[in-house]
């Protein structure tokens, strides 16, 4: 079981440092969501199954969609590609 | 002013309810003001402008001439690696003096949290310890967290709605290929989402309803079901949403679910929380219509999380219901 904790939290650790490297947006919400889920696997091994549920829930779906809906908003979506 | 209404807008309570409904502008006519006016550039004026922009940022960042912004770069840069280089090891020192995980001295395992664990059954009569303790011993800061919600979401409207009279030439100039992007033409979205949306919805009920017996609960349930929600519009689009969640919808189950908590609640609120002898049977722990309040309490977080989901997709999407 130590074993998995520790790759699991190898993964945040990589996720959290990329997410901030990451040049363009859209990854870094990807890989921010992938964060998220594997934080709610983490809480369901630290043995709290409510957190695990909203942090899926509200961390990786709808913080998500909210930022998806900002870029596009802002038109920060199409404007990567061509400014690069 | 007044002398111009007719006399029977002269009553208090038509003008209360004039100003409810926004059909009268308390501003009109007693403060001078004058709706900002859209500063009109022709294409000529709008480049130059930019060029103007452009040669002054040039200069100003012009490393060889201009020594000093080169020097404040470097100097910036160093501050801000020892500055979050110093900010980590303070955290990573405090972490390395934190009592370990699950040790029974750890100062958090008080008299509190025992008699959580030791009498929470039978004083709330929820077999999950945790939905017990947030919505009967903490009920009052889960009240707050539920208005904390509510006034987010006002907050979102204030800021992200649309003004129809200024925006309807605006909507005309946006994008011709905003319909490309949208999904609603997208088989595989429509049809994975036919399966999954109701699955969710019946694991966000699920989880709302059985949040005294196992894990989960109003908060995870709801967000549950206002992804779900978000989902459905997105595959589905407004207009299959709108059918059954409207503004008004939305403004009644906010309303009805957090008096029926107040309400259900305002005795806390006097005795500090310390709970009296209720009147509704706890019923027996396990089944599914026990431990009093807690199952009423459940609905109501989990209708007013699902509203203020779907709430905030919407104002960002469209800026409206």
């Amino acid at each position: 079981m130590d074993i998995i904790n520790y790759i699991l939290l190898a993964i945040l650790l990589v996720c959290a440092i990329s997410v901030s490297f990451s040049k363009s947006l859209l990854n870094s919400i990807i890989i921010y969501m992938a964060f998220s889920l594997i934080m709610s696997i983490i809480w369901i091994i630290l043995e709290s199954p409510d957190l695990a549920i909203t942090e899926a829930a509200v961390g990786a779906g709808v913080t998500t969609i909210l930022f998806f809906v900002t870029l596009k908003r802002i038109r920060a979506v199409k404007g990567d590609e061509e400014n690069e | 002013m007044s002398k111009l209404r007719p006399s029977h807008k002269d009553k208090r309570a038509i003008s209360f309810q004039e100003w409810m409904d926004g059909s009268v502008d308390p501003y009109l006519g007693n403060l001078e003001m004058k709706p900002q006016e859209l500063k009109q550039e022709t294409r000529e004026q709008f480049e130059e402008r930019m060029q103007d922009y452009a040669r002054m940022n040039a200069q100003l960042y012009d490393t060889e001439k201009n020594t000093g912004v080169k020097l404040f770069r470097v100097v910036f840069q160093i501050t801000s690696v020892i500055w979050v280089l110093l900010l980590i090891g303070i955290l990573l020192l405090t972490v390395s003096h934190l009592p370990p995980n699950g040790n029974p001295d750890n100062p958090a395992n008080n008299e509190v949290s025992q008699r959580y664990i030791e009498r929470g059954l039978q004083e709330t009569g929820a077999v999950n310890i945790v939905t017990g303790m947030i919505l009967d011993y903490r009920a009052f800061d889960t009240f707050g967290e539920s208005n904390v919600l509510f006034v987010a979401t006002i907050t979102v409207l204030i800021l992200l709605r649309k003004n129809k009279k200024m925006h309807n030439e605006l909507d005309m100039k946006e994008d011709p290929d905003e319909e490309k992007y949208e999904p609603e033409s997208d088989n595989i979205l429509k049809t994975v989402a036919k399966v999954l949306v109701p699955v969710i919805f019946v694991f966000g009920l699920y989880v709302i309803l059985n949040g005294h017996l196992g894990p989960g609960g109003g908060f995870s349930g709801g967000a549950i079901m206002g992804a779900g929600l978000i989902l459905y519009s997105i595959t589905f689009g407004f207009e299959k949403t709108e059918r059954f969640f409207t503004e008004k919808t939305y403004k009644w189950l906010s309303f009805i679910a957090l008096t029926v908590y107040c309400v259900s609640k305002a005795y806390s609120f006097y005795t500090g929380a310390n709970g009296l002898h209720s009147i509704i049977p706890l019923g027996t722990p396990g089944a599914i219509l026990s431990s009093g309040l807690i199952f009423v309490l459940n609905i109501c977080v989990g209708m007013v999380v699902t509203c203020t989901m779907y709430a905030f997709y919407a104002m960002f999407r469209k800026g409206e219901f």
